[in-house]
């Protein structure tokens, strides 16, 4: 146990890491426990906060029995919304960068009760275990109103969303004629598919910690977050702070998967008690609040598909119908993707919401897309049969060339390739093509594939990096790392652009003292973070060269910018790479301490905008069933991916890795259990709430088919964090019907369903 | 509408149960800690002694992310009393290996790439330690089985397999 | 969690002597399951009494040829004792089905017996439940009830018992003994858990202070034909939807002696002693575990999210016996446990 080994120096042949499978540099902080998540930074005098929730979904609070709470030695305060402060009072104070239309909720605003678990009460002791007890024994008094929290007696009711969010594109008006075309098909299918609500669960826990900081009103707010400029721009509005108030810091963040793109309700009520009390307070949820925040929201998706003799798609119809809560209009793109995946000349789609007595749905892991692909590829799975082509002939017989939903071409797409080389490495071809035909033992095994595509988007970002005379280099932007590989990725870009070895290069995020970024969330960062580091380092290179011209002799006089390379260590002319200088003698000699630069990027909107930019995959299943006893084994995935430049094959893959155990635990494992008496998610706990475990992952391919596209931003990336969940749910469940003949349309495809 | 108040039957105690001396021996160290029996050894870790290497992902015994050693054995310091623990050797991850002294799972996790976000990474390295000291886990299927008590919600498990498995198989090679 | 005091009882007595002085006192063992609840609330004991000193974590042979485990013998050291893994392997297996690695070593033999129900109204304390509060209502019937019961259960309450060993433990007919106020005594597995009836607030047949001593495990062991077949939504670390213990004595293809229990379809492990005669003399085939299947379930009551349990119970079972009668007792992702040389 005790027997160590020194880390094993990387070996790399010059400075070129773009495209390198470069271990983790946050690696050793995040293996040995060093790396500080939001509930942990224990400062002097911290105070705990425990959230009371409420057990009912609709009503109001009449009653607050908080004097014997408070007669407990060490509990604090009791608040509530019979004693928060008069804060911000118009809606947009409350807006953060990604809400979606309507009323944001406001915690501990007022008594009436919207959802179950909503935030009643925040109890403030001096430890941990006494606000927890202090909570427990809080007694309040409801009145309730009759809730509806039950989706599947909307379909009557639904309305189109006239608010939407960030990202958010309505359903392109329809083309062609679906009625007829559906209708004078040989070949057609229609049915409805279903998800309950499922939630992120990232492992760790939203948490805040305020550090009181005694010179005026300043804090340090630690936060579990996404976007620490979205939750300082939330809390300053909201609290009337200016931002040198409320500094928002996340180095490490435990997972997101979405749930913390917005700024969630533990960290207004931590800045609420820190302020009021001036004393340094943590505010952490425990998992079952965890079912309070937003989650995929259930949907129910009617698909019409029908194709000629040949297999050409002749008429897609897709609707949608969505919860969403009674106070914001939440939205996301499921269907539009059936307008553009494939080539077809009728199409028509719809999307409406349907409000409940919940909070709000939030984006979760390839948003919209998720539960629009499902459909759509189950659904394409189903018509291949009716016409009797294989399942991936048809796709091909039907790839789109150009994006009808936007009449553009794309940018790149070499979904192709990921057909072929996808279904080459399955050994697609060993597949018979009936139900229930082949099989080994008890087990009937199944294969099934399906296709996805994601947007590629890049967004504005600012970064700072600063040179020092011995040769290190510090980039920052406030982005996050939610373990997508940032810090990994930023380092490798900056490294080769300037030509220093990796470890001379410091990547630092999650600050708002740091430049501007975005939210880290639908597969932008690497493509609008990467784009400003990049800039950014060649405003240092251009500062360096300039220095490098003024050393006596220089090699480099006359040279422009585009005339030299910056590769290992030095500064070399193209034509001739012997003339060259070290960049670590450029500052001495200078006789500076160090060079700085701060830059702004934005996407190439009038470039960009002749074209469709988006990545896609194709996944291919194996199932194993137990014909009798109805257990589904995933025991082969092959998950092809084409998603530009891939920086880092080693995070990448492992970006499609969980990707893929995504789409297993939604496909076989996840919803969550919404009782509509109570109008409360039952299953509200990691023990009932399934995701995978170890033994449920077997064996997963990764194929990174690379794309050159300068289209989509000079590094040519579109972030793969999304497409690799999409197609696997939809690819295990029509896996899962090859093997036993049964169609599971409700997710997820639980025993039950197949017994 | 109807009425419906919610709270335990019982009225708040004034009388909490005091606060104890306890010992508790943690990566070879003893730490002297003034605390209630209502003080889990997770708590005592993360919030008395800054031990925030362990993590808290559920708080019930459902994600093993607060997984530590006992007496070389892996267990739940979210289900075990700090009281319960006195007189025990505790290994946390801190007593694995430092950034600079990498135990040579905390290596293969790095070589692996098995873990994204990192927050169920300490629980997982400690619960591998666990195994392989039980011995009973050789094979791949082995392995999973014997993690499956570590959820990854980044969904890092064939990483982490593969890490495990390097270290398993050295330990079987150097006929331990 | 509510305030509690500590108190780590040094001998047997003196447990039982500290459990009685207190009204509001609990035992606690490996706290798997107690501190849990204790977080959720469902539990507020005032006063906890600490067990591991206490001397019962043996496994030792009992003259009469079982085998004797220790209250306090952990889970993880009974599935990997060298004695139960030759002598009880259907034992072993059930063990490590259950719950996670972490679990199992922290978790007690004793403690086993004393979980309570993953129902997820009794976890919640927003929804009415009889068990936790008796006279409030049963939520899970006409609310979500997947994982509950279809055998035994009342109109005051469809909760299952969890645990997986103890679904073995009622299939190898094992005696707990315990120590009270009045002494010690013995109590035959199938009587120790209760069925709901109208009182579902009490899980088993203790009376107050009793403490669980040892589980003793009859001489016979049905080392050769048996399988624990566990169906779970998940492959590993998960609660089981049906699991069944199986096992039978065989003289030739003719079954001599059989046992049969099940866990996840009912209030306690299910064992059906008449199904299990109607095995016994019979050629081991699908036709006779079929019809052992059918007459477990035949009084099985579904409701809106559970009846699947019982077509699944039924297979779950034929297969159960048709792996014990073959020799291949595991399935799935432990298919392995018992191939440890």
């Amino acid at each position: 146990m005790s027997q160590t080994i020194a880390t094993s120096p990387s070996i790399h042949l010059g400075t070129d890491y773009i495209g390198k499978p470069t271990s983790r540099v946050d690696g050793p902080a995040k293996v040995t426990g060093a790396a500080k998540y939001a509930a942990e930074f224990n400062v002097p005098g911290l105070l705990y906060g425990y959230i009371v929730s409420s057990p009912i979904a609709k009503g109001k609070i009449t009653k607050i029995h908080a004097e014997p709470v408070l007669t407990l030695p060490g509990v604090v305060r009791v608040f509530s919304h019979e004693n928060v402060p008069s804060l911000a009072w118009f809606d947009r104070s409350y807006k953060d960068d990604v809400a979606p239309g309507g009323s944001p909720f406001r915690p501990l605003h007022e008594p009436k009760i919207r959802f179950s678990q909503q935030p009643v009460a925040l109890v403030v002791a001096d430890t941990f275990e006494l606000a927890r007890y202090a909570a427990s024994v809080l007694e309040i008094e409801y009145e309730t109103e009759a809730h509806d929290t039950d989706l599947e007696t909307k379909r009557d009711n639904g309305y189109e969303p006239a608010r939407g969010k960030l990202g958010w594109v309505p359903p392109p008006p329809p083309r062609g004629n679906s009625n007829d075309a559906y209708h004078n098909a040989p070949h057609q299918h229609e049915a409805e598919y279903i998800h309950l609500a499922q939630h992120s669960n990232p492992m760790e826990m939203f948490a805040t910690t305020v550090e009181w900081l005694n010179d005026g009103q300043k804090m340090n707010i630690f936060d579990k977050t996404q976007g620490a400029y979205n939750v300082q721009s939330y809390i300053t509005k909201v609290f009337g702070l200016s931002k040198e108030e409320a500094r928002v810091i996340s180095k490490y963040t435990g997972g997101g998967f979405g749930s913390g793109l917005r700024p969630q309700h533990q960290v207004f009520l931590a800045v609420l008690a820190a302020l009021d009390l001036q004393r340094s307070v943590r505010v952490s949820l425990t998992r079952q609040q965890m079912f309070s925040l937003g989650h995929r929201p259930h949907t129910l998706q009617y698909l019409k598909l029908a194709a000629d003799d040949n297999g050409a798609l002749a008429a897609v119809q897709h609707a949608a119908l969505a919860e969403t809560s009674r106070f914001e209009d939440f939205t996301e793109n499921v269907v539009n993707w059936s307008g553009m995946l494939y080539q077809c000349e009728n199409v028509k789609l719809d999307y409406q919401l349907a409000e409940i007595d919940a909070n709000s749905p939030i984006d979760m892991r390839a948003p919209g897309a998720a539960t629009g692909s499902f459909a759509l590829e189950s659904a394409m799975d189903e018509l291949a049969y009716k016409v009797g082509i294989d399942p991936l002939e048809f796709r091909l017989l039907n790839y789109a060339d150009r994006d009808q939903n936007l009449k553009k071409p794309f940018s790149s797409k070499k979904l192709r390739e990921c057909y072929h080389q996808g279904a080459a490495k399955f050994g697609w071809d060993k597949r018979t093509p009936k139900p229930r035909s082949m099989r080994e033992g008890n087990w009937l095994i199944g294969y099934g594939m399906a296709t996805g595509v994601w947007d590629a988007t890049q967004l504005n970002a600012s970064a700072k990096a600063c040179f020092d005379a011995d040769g290190r280099l510090t980039v920052s932007s406030a982005s996050n790392d939610i373990g997508t590989g940032t810090y990994t990725i930023m380092t490798q870009i900056a490294a080769q652009t300037l030509g220093l070895p990796l470890e001379a290069v410091t990547f630092v995020l999650g600050d708002t003292n740091l430049p501007e970024a975005p939210v880290q969330g639908g597969s932008m960062t690497a493509a609008t973070v990467g784009t400003a580091v990049q800039a950014v380092c060649r405003a240092i290179g251009e500062k360096l060269l300039k220095l490098a011209q003024q050393m006596a002799d220089s090699p480099l006089k006359g040279a422009n910018f585009e005339d030299v390379q910056f590769v290992n260590g030095q500064i070399r002319r193209n034509e001739d790479t012997k003339q060259s200088v070290v960049i670590r003698d450029i500052l001495p000699a200078a006789g500076e301490a160090q060079v700085e630069a701060e830059t702004s990027t934005l996407p190439d909107l009038l470039k960009q905008s002749h074209y469709s930019l988006h990545s896609h995959n194709a996944v291919f299943a194996e199932v194993k069933v137990d014909e009798d006893l109805g257990t589904v084994h995933v025991t082969r995935v092959v998950n092809a991916v084409a998603a530009g430049r891939i920086l880092n094959p080693k995070t990448a893959r492992s970006q499609v890795l969980g990707s893929v155990v995504w789409g297993i635990s939604m496909a076989l494992m996840e919803e969550s259990m919404m009782d509509h008496g109570f109008g409360r998610y039952m299953n509200h706990n990691l023990a009932e709430y399934h995701i995978p475990v170890n033994a449920d992952i077997h064996n997963i391919e990764v194929i990174l088919v690379e794309e050159e596209d300068d289209i989509v931003n000079p590094l040519g990336v579109k972030g793969i964090g999304e497409i690799g969940l999409l197609g696997v749910a939809a690819a295990i469940a029509n896996a899962v019907f090859h093997a036993t003949g049964k169609r599971v349309r409700n997710l997820p495809v639980s025993i039950d369903k197949l017994v | 509408m109807s009425q419906v108040s919610h709270a335990l039957p019982t009225r708040p105690s004034v009388s909490l149960a005091p606060t104890q001396a306890v010992t508790l021996r943690i990566n070879g160290q003893d730490h002297l800690l003034q605390i209630a029996p209502w003080t889990t050894l997770l708590d005592a870790l993360r919030e008395y002694l800054d031990l925030t290497g362990t993590k808290k992902g559920c708080d019930h015994g459902q994600c093993g992310a607060c997984t530590v050693l006992i007496n070389g054995k892996r267990i739940n310091s979210c289900l075990s009393l700090a009281v319960m623990q006195q007189g025990e050797e505790i290994t946390t991850i801190e007593g694995l290996g430092t950034e600079e002294q990498l135990h040579p799972l905390q290596q293969a996790f790095i070589d692996h790439d098995a873990f994204q976000c990192g927050y169920c990474t300490p629980g997982q390295i400690c619960s591998a330690v666990g195994l392989i000291s039980e011995g009973r886990a050789r094979t791949e299927d082995e392995v999973r089985e014997l993690m499956s008590g570590n959820l990854c919600r980044c969904g890092a498990y064939t990483n982490i397999l593969n890490a495990v498995m390097e270290v398993v198989r050295n330990e079987l090679k150097t006929g331990s | 969690m509510n305030s509690f005091t500590y108190f780590p009882a040094a001998a047997v007595d003196l447990a039982v002597r500290e459990k009685v002085a207190h009204s509001n006192a609990a035992y606690i063992g490996g706290g798997t399951n107690l501190v849990d609840l204790m977080k959720e609330n469902v539990a507020r004991p005032t006063h906890l009494i600490g067990l591991k000193h206490l001397p019962l974590a043996a496994i030792e042979n009992t003259t009469d040829g079982g085998l004797r485990l220790g209250a306090l013998a952990t889970n993880a050291d009974t599935a990997w004792h060298p004695e139960v893994e030759r002598r009880y392997p259907l034992l072993s297996q059930a063990i490590l089905a259950g719950a996670s690695p972490q679990l199992r070593n922290m978790a007690t033999d004793g403690g086993n017996l004393m979980q309570r129900t993953r129902c997820y109204y009794f976890y919640d304390l927003a929804t009415p439940c009889n068990k936790r509060e008796p006279g409030t209502g049963c939520s899970a019937i006409g609310g979500y009830n997947r994982i509950h019961a279809i055998l035994g259960a009342s109109e005051q309450c469809i909760a299952t018992h969890p645990s997986d060993m103890c679904v073995a433990l009622a299939a190898l007919a094992t005696t707990v003994r315990v120590s009270g106020p009045n002494g010690e005594r013995t109590i035959r597995f199938e009587d120790f858990h209760r069925l709901p009836g109208d009182q579902p607030e009490r899980d088993n047949t203790l009376a107050d202070g009793e403490l669980i001593t040892s589980l003793d495990l009859p001489p016979k062991g049905f080392a050769t034909n048996y399988s624990y077949l566990k169906l779970r939504d998940r492959t590993s670390y998960a609660f089981a939807l049906v699991s069944v213990a199986a096992a039978l004595e065989l003289d030739g293809n003719t079954i001599t002696d059989a046992r049969l229990a099940l866990g996840g379809v009912a209030h306690k492990p299910w064992r059906d002693t008449a199904a299990e005669a109607l095995l016994i003399g019979q050629p081991a085939t699908a036709d006779t575990f079929r019809r052992a299947a059918a007459k477990v379930v035949a009084g099985a009551q579904g409701h809106a999210h559970n009846a699947f349990k019982i077509e699944l119970a039924k297979r779950a079972i034929v297969r159960a016996f048709k792996q014990a009668t073959e020799m291949t007792p595991a399935t799935d992702s432990n298919a392995f446990l018992n191939s440890n040389p």
